[in-house]
């Protein structure tokens, strides 16, 4: 395969990984991260009550057993919010992943093919991209029964044309390279060409994006259980836990305080994660060594 | 004049995305839902109730007719009544219309210059203290969610800590909204705060750009002033891509504030959307997004526009 040393170089995610572990900000952003992620894989095994049991009197401090005290319904706040992130990080994580698969595969199609079949998928995209994140999100959820896999789909929807626009963008110029341009002569399938020409030379765009969607995502999630339209309404979910308890925050301001920390954290966590891989990236496209 | 042919041509394609766009809402809210009527209805329903209501929606005619008799009403003007109050819809929608764009001009008035200042002001002192902290800020601002920045503000300034603003904003529809100023701050700074990050970064990615570029450097070469330079060669030309963020952002401030209205309880056309949703007023829900969208896809094509225009290299490209 005909490889121009430079290209080798720059675009290994591997390289932009280690470079931008460099940098401050993406240590805090992965050290951040992987600390929430902790919280909600222990969490739930050492929350004290399970997520719906009523403990005592609604909108109490001081209660023995429950260092938060109680909220609307008379739940442990603190059991509801080491219980709580679980199911925002494992549907934004699936919603992403599914998102930046397909937007990926589309992106790297429309530039492959640059006929109809990109004039296609481009004015798909459009049409995708008239709605707010949050409103299409919405709109799908609100109208089908709530599930996970639904929200899932929703959210991995809305994320597609954002992730395949930047693929299609940073695909377009390798696919006029003389190595893609040589497979093509040898007459590999245009599949093959996607996966082992393109890809592996987009992949920096493609980490950056990935992370900035996953910011993007946990917000969408949250914001839909806020907005009463998480999968499961009873569960704990920080996003439900703010609006259920924002009315009496003067009262009993913890359930609402716990989970706008928790949610605070964890999207500042992986926004600082894509700043500093964007922060990479921009540096290696001016030449520089991106410190 | 290829400014108008260019012009002409973003507007066909502009009226094409928001025909597709009015056939994906109608997919979603009418067409793959199994059954509208059970869906707002609920469980708990008689098969009458179910069929008054088919017979009502026109559930039984088929899904083109049923599609092209919404849209040809919406067309004429005519946007149908609420499910839920039986109100003509654009009596309930109206006020809130003029309520958010009060929202949205506020809010944009706010933004729109602090965040070009900002922006402007962090590439000129490139990778000092102030470039650095406003970088910082704009991160952490982008980064967070609206409800929870929101929600940060009430805690911080509705309630033990300073209790200096009202949490939600108490205002009915029909009012005029600045006859409660002290209850639109909250909303207007959760806005501001969640808008300006974007503007500004690309403000100063722009703005860095043009102070490398060559005749920012000529200009100072001739012995310019470094104030006529900045002001009159370096800003106006940094200003292009701007535009087309800000517009999106308008956008944003237009429609996406579903969260924000929601969340302060601010009678505007997201709140309205998230009430609809919530009821299920499946007339209310489909124009109010198609009125969103509508709205995106047409500061999308202002921005294009604006750019072109602003941009000389591409204003003499065109063909």
């Amino acid at each position: 395969m005909i490889t121009s040393p430079e290209v080798e170089q720059i675009e290994k995610p591997s390289g932009l990984l280690r470079t931008a572990l460099r940098l401050k900000r993406t240590q805090i952003g992965l050290g951040v991260l992987i600390a929430m992620i902790g919280l909600t894989i222990v969490g739930p095994i050492i929350a004290p009550h399970s997520q719906t049991e009523f403990i005592d009197m609604p909108n109490s401090l001081n209660i023995p057993g429950a260092l938060f005290g109680t909220d609307y319904l008379g739940q442990d706040v603190w059991s509801r919010f080491l219980i709580g992130g679980r199911s925002i990080l494992l549907l934004s994580m699936s919603a992403t992943l599914l998102g930046t698969t397909v937007g990926t595969f589309l992106g790297l199609l429309a530039a492959l093919t640059k006929n109809k079949t990109d004039e296609f998928i481009m004015r798909i995209f459009d049409v995708i991209l008239s709605f707010p994140q949050i409103l299409l999100a919405l709109l799908l959820v609100s109208m089908f029964n709530a599930s996970p896999i639904l929200t899932i789909l929703a959210v991995a929807l809305s994320t597609t044309p954002r992730v395949g626009r930047i693929i299609r963008g940073a695909a377009l110029s390798v696919v006029e390279r003389d190595f893609v341009q040589a497979a093509t002569a040898l007459g590999e399938s245009r599949i093959r060409i996607l996966f082992s020409e393109v890809l592996p030379n987009v992949t920096g765009p493609l980490l950056v994006e990935a992370s900035l969607r996953f910011t993007y995502s946990i917000a969408t999630i949250a914001s839909l259980a806020f907005l009463g339209f998480a999968p499961d309404p009873t569960a704990a979910n920080w996003g439900t836990m703010i609006q259920e308890n924002s009315a009496v925050i003067v009262i009993q301001p913890w359930g609402a305080v716990l989970p706008v920390i928790a949610i605070a954290v964890l999207t500042i966590g992986t926004g600082l994660c894509s700043d500093g891989l964007s922060r990479v990236l921009a540096g290696i496209d001016r030449g520089g060594k991106g410190e | 004049m290829p400014i108008l042919k260019f012009i002409a041509r973003r507007l066909g394609l502009g009226l094409l995305t928001i025909f597709a766009v009015s056939v994906l809402i109608f997919l979603v809210t009418q067409a793959f839902p199994s059954d509208p009527a059970q869906a707002i209805l609920g469980r708990e329903t008689t098969p009458e109730a179910l069929d008054a209501l088919r017979q009502e929606l026109g559930l039984y005619r088929p899904a083109i007719t049923q599609f092209s008799s919404w849209l040809f009403d919406i067309v004429r003007g005519d946007i149908g009544k609420s499910f839920v109050t039986q109100m003509p819809l654009s009596e309930y929608i109206a006020p809130r219309v003029g309520n958010s764009l009060f929202l949205m001009v506020v809010g944009a008035a706010f933004s729109i210059p602090i965040s070009i200042a900002v922006g402007a002001f962090s590439a000129l002192r490139r990778d000092k203290t102030f470039d650095k902290t406003t970088s910082t800020v704009s991160l952490v601002l982008a980064a967070v969610p609206e409800f929870v920045m929101g929600t940060g503000l009430i805690l911080l300034l509705s309630t033990s800590v300073f209790h200096v603003l009202p949490a939600i904003t108490l205002i009915d529809a029909g009012q005029a909204p600045w006859s409660d100023l002290s209850g639109i701050v909250l909303p207007v700074l959760t806005l501001v705060l969640a808008v300006t990050p974007y503007v500004s970064r690309t403000m100063r990615a722009s703005m860095i750009e043009m102070l490398e570029s060559d005749y920012v450097e000529m200009a100072r070469l001739k012995g310019m002033s470094e104030r006529t330079v900045l002001v009159r060669h370096a800003l106006p030309n940094a200003l292009g891509p701007v535009f087309q963020v800000i517009a999106l952002n308008l956008a944003y401030l237009a429609g996406g504030t579903v969260i924000v209205e929601r969340l302060f309880n601010f009678p505007g056309i997201g709140s309205a959307l998230a009430d609809s949703v919530r009821a299920r007023d499946l007339p209310a829900i489909q124009f109010l997004t198609l009125m969103i969208a509508g709205v995106y896809v047409l500061m999308n094509l202002l921005a294009d526009v604006a750019t072109v225009i602003a941009t000389p290299r591409l204003r003499t490209s065109l063909k």
